[in-house]
């Protein structure tokens, strides 16, 4: 993105002679950009309006089905669908928790990443291995680490002497959503984290020296200097987090598949299964459509509450 | 940073900085531990954080007896092919958007951002219902052509940026010296393009490697199963003893990407690529 602001202008630097030289039918462009254009409209943009379709259908798996229109009659059944309410407020829980929890430790972690200390390489690495992991990678290193019998924690509580706190993790229906909670923010503050530190390095030095002269403490630069300069930075990471964490499916999908008795079941795991356990395509679509009302709803008002911070 | 700080306050950093690589690495190094113990010492009642025999086994296993050989190999056929067709769809796209004022260009970075906001299951059933009907489902060219559409929007931004770096004046310097169109695009335009054509395919590459859900709803049959899927169905088949193979092949599948960020790391420590992979 900062290359693109950055580079001058060039198309406007010489439009004469570029007329000349660089005079381009209107037909070439378009033949540059068919290849690309094309299977993005007919994969992409036509089946999400498609997917969005459906939700207002009954369409269901197998081949020759009738699919006929339902208007607003899939809505009115997730309304009473109480798996899907307790899906639903799962989904809310992992979300905000693991959005809000990944921030602040990435939060954190970059302000001491911005710091001259040692092992500051190693913790950078340390800081982006998780993110080059594919999900279900990310997802089987945490079952080994949760383990019951083989796992790392319940032998860290042996070896303190703390057997009492042994436990299967994800399999009690205590501590599976923790559980699953703490794998996200692993997974997912790498990232948060390489942002802010790009964040913070943009932060004007020169104010924060002039901040200390005056005799303002480490808080104060940080409250007042640091905080609103990288405002942006962090209204738009917890946005695209929340985003990504509300659709999320392939870890928690390794970790638990929505169990133990339904205690992890994200929303995304609740419309794979209606969709392809028991072939309710259109209520699955609608669940989606419902999902996507809801996280526009949410970012709008998270946004507008910051706008106004800002003003 | 500003002035010293206090000796508590340096202390206190180094607490925290210790938290978070513990936090960080003790995973990464427990998958590293079970990859490496041999079967008797998977199974001890007291699992010890170093292997007191290190051991290949694991590796040799997950590949021979697991079918993750195969399942790697489909992994790296797909990603290949993707890595191939995004650059060479996205090549001329995205030299007309950044040669050529359009509003296509702000469209396509438009709809990666919008795209982001739709949860899968939305487009993965209209996906697979037109696949079927074109007989793609349940292959890798239909998980292929998936992957390609996917990584293209983020491809084509990518690229025309790398495009936008190339100075006008040289391809006006060789046309006025007498190059034809193709003669400059060949001669001046592709060489300085290498490193981004690389950093797309490399992009493409690691997207459908890492990709789960696509795979596991449009491939059925377990022999064209790719690495994820494999690993996932995996970790379905109990046993602790089984858990060593599971982690060697997880290792293993990590490793493309981890190349990938090693190559990529000063554009990612920038921040211009922060938003480029999620799996």
């Amino acid at each position: 993105m900062t290359t693109l602001a950055e580079r001058p202008d060039v198309e406007r630097a010489d439009p004469a002679r570029r007329r000349n030289r660089f005079r381009s039918d209107r037909t070439t462009i378009y033949l540059l950009l068919l290849p690309s254009l094309l299977p993005i409209v007919v994969l992409s943009v036509f089946p999400l309006l498609r997917g969005i379709y459906l939700g207002f259908t009954d369409a269901r798996a197998g081949r020759n089905v009738e699919v006929s229109f339902t208007g607003l009659a899939n809505y009115r059944e997730l309304l009473g669908d109480e798996l899907f309410w307790n899906s639903f407020k799962i989904g809310l829980l992992w979300a905000v928790g693991v959005t809000v929890l990944q921030f602040l430790l990435a939060l954190g972690l970059a302000l001491l990443l911005n710091q001259q200390l040692r092992f500051r390489g190693v913790a950078r690495v340390l800081a982006v291995v998780p993110w080059a992991m594919p999900p279900v990678v990310v997802g089987i290193l945490w079952k080994l680490v949760y383990h019951p019998d083989a796992g790392l924690i319940n032998e860290f509580f042996h070896r303190i002497g703390a057997d009492g706190l042994r436990t299967n993790w994800l399999g009690d229906f205590s501590t599976a959503l923790p559980a699953v909670i703490i794998v996200g923010v692993w997974a997912g503050m790498p990232q948060t984290t390489v942002v802010l530190l790009a964040g913070l390095q943009g932060v004007g030095r020169e104010l924060h020296e002039a901040a200390a002269v005056d005799g303002a403490s480490t808080w104060h630069r940080f409250r007042h200097v640091t905080l609103p300069a990288l405002a942006p930075v962090i209204v738009a990471i917890t946005s695209l987090d929340f985003i990504w964490n509300f659709n999320s499916f392939g870890l928690v999908y390794v970790l638990t598949a929505g169990g133990p008795g339904g205690k992890t079941m994200l929303p995304m795991l609740f419309a794979y299964e209606e969709a392809f356990r028991y072939g309710n395509y259109g209520y699955a679509a609608a669940l989606g459509n419902v999902m996507v009302v809801i996280i526009i709803a949410l970012l709008a008002v998270y946004l507008r509450r910051r706008l106004r911070e800002a003003n | 940073m500003f002035g010293k700080p206090s000796r508590t306050s340096r202390t206190l950093q180094y607490l925290a900085l210790a938290g978070y690589l513990i936090f960080l690495g003790f995973p990464l190094v427990w998958l590293l531990s079970t990859a490496f113990k041999p079967p008797r010492e998977l199974v001890r009642l007291h699992p010890t954080l170093i292997p007191d025999n290190p051991t290949l086994q694991n590796f040799v296993q997950a590949f021979t007896e697991q079918e993750l050989g195969r399942a790697a190999l489909n992994s790296l056929q797909v990603s290949l092919a993707s890595a191939v067709l995004t650059v060479l769809v996205a090549m001329p796209a995205s030299y007309a958007l950044a040669r050529f004022r359009s509003k296509l260009g702000t469209a396509a970075l438009g709809w990666v951002l919008l795209s982001q906001l739709f949860p899968f299951v939305l487009l993965i059933i209209p996906i697979f219902l037109v696949l079927r009907q074109v007989g793609l489902a349940n292959t890798h060219a239909g998980l292929v052509l998936i992957y390609v559409v996917w990584a293209l929007p983020f491809a084509l931004w990518m690229l025309q940026g790398f495009v936008r770096n190339i100075p006008r004046e040289l391809e006006e310097a060789a046309s006025v010296d007498g190059a034809t169109r193709v003669q400059v695009l060949r001669r001046v335009v592709f060489p300085l393009l290498a490193p981004g054509l690389v950093a797309t395919a490399l992009f493409s590459f690691i997207s459908a490697w890492n990709e789960f859900f696509f795979a596991l709803v449009l491939i059925k049959t377990p022999e064209l199963a790719t690495l994820p899927v494999a690993l996932a169905r995996f970790v379905g088949i109990e046993g602790t003893a089984r858990l060593g193979p599971l982690a060697a092949g997880s290792l293993l599948a990590t490793l493309p990407s981890l190349i990938f960020f090693a190559f990529m790391q000063r554009r990612l420590s920038s921040g211009s690529l922060a938003g480029a992979v999620k799996g």
